[in-house]
């Protein structure tokens, strides 16, 4: 989905113009926006959940039974925030494609996956992806097989949604890391196959 | 603290008109799921956000819907997460 389609909230256009006048001013700059942006977490720490259930079986399985306390082996907390969140992790299979969104406003597995991106806060993709799953996955590129079963998952209270992407079927070689390496933040969102 | 459903039991949400905040989902209000999962007991949204000095605290509940139920139409599923007091009771398990 391209940006000239997304049609944010007044809140969204309000907190731009306040950016823009702060560095106008001064007072902050893009790079110090970006930089506590990125302290609040990376996809990269999701991808590394990942790539660990993909090697390691009991892993996987703690994963899937308790987010919260899997990803705390990987050092990973899910209570920075003002409250403690539920971590469920969702995972794809042969026969399920699990993908997450929040409609009320824009839930995100932040310490996992970083700030979210714009179109997971458009009101396009959270009002869609409800309703027409396949037709949003087709524009992000995902050709699902017309058997898939799609699970869309509403964060719309206080549990977090991780997806579980498939292991690639030609990635048997690779170690942990550079596993990690080839999953993508729309993976572990659900509108990537990785 | 006990759960008013279990996995597997069939529920209908309300048909709320909140005067204030809440987070039951328009989309779904009215309509009958399948709850999945028990996700914890929280502080219900509409009493904190309403400045409650003791905010109920609920089982919320994931429940699945079929898009055809919602939609009238399309074969997935949609899951969402929600307190005990915006679910009436039991349904038959009749779809």
């Amino acid at each position: 989905m391209s940006d000239e389609h997304h049609h944010d909230g007044s809140i969204a256009q309000q907190v731009r113009v306040v950016e823009a006048l702060l560095e106008e001013r001064g007072l902050t700059d893009a790079d110090e926006v970006d930089a506590i942006l990125d302290s609040l977490g990376t996809p990269a720490n999701g991808a590394r959940v990942v790539a660990r259930a993909w090697v390691d079986e009991g892993f996987r399985a703690r994963l899937i039974a308790d987010g919260n306390a899997a990803v705390a082996e990987l050092g990973f907390s899910m209570a920075r925030g003002p409250q403690p969140q539920l971590l469920v992790c969702v995972e794809n299979t042969a026969e399920v494609h699990n993908v997450v969104v929040c409609t009320l406003c824009s839930c995100y597995p932040i310490s996992l996956l970083g700030p979210s991106p714009s179109w997971y806060k458009s009101e396009a993709y959270r009002s869609r992806v409800v309703r027409d799953p396949r037709s949003v996955l087709l524009e992000f590129g995902l050709d699902l097989p017309a058997r898939t079963e799609i699970r869309v998952w509403d964060a719309s209270a206080e549990t977090r949604y991780l997806v579980l992407p498939r292991r690639p079927l030609a990635s048997e070689g690779p170690n942990e890391a550079e596993l990690a390496e080839l999953v993508t933040r729309n993976g572990l969102i659900g509108t990537a196959t990785v | 603290m006990a759960e008013r459903f279990a996995p597997g039991q069939r529920v209908r949400v309300r048909v709320l008109d909140a005067a204030g905040h809440t987070r039951a989902p328009h989309y779904v209000r009215g309509h009958a799921g399948t709850v999945v999962a028990v996700h914890g007991h929280h502080r219900l949204p509409d009493d904190v956000v309403a400045g409650a000095a003791d905010p109920r605290v609920e089982a919320v509940y994931a429940v699945r819907f079929a898009a055809a139920s919602l939609w009238g139409s399309g074969e997935h599923s949609v899951t969402v997460n929600l307190w005990d007091s915006y679910l009436s009771g039991a349904e038959s398990s009749h779809v």
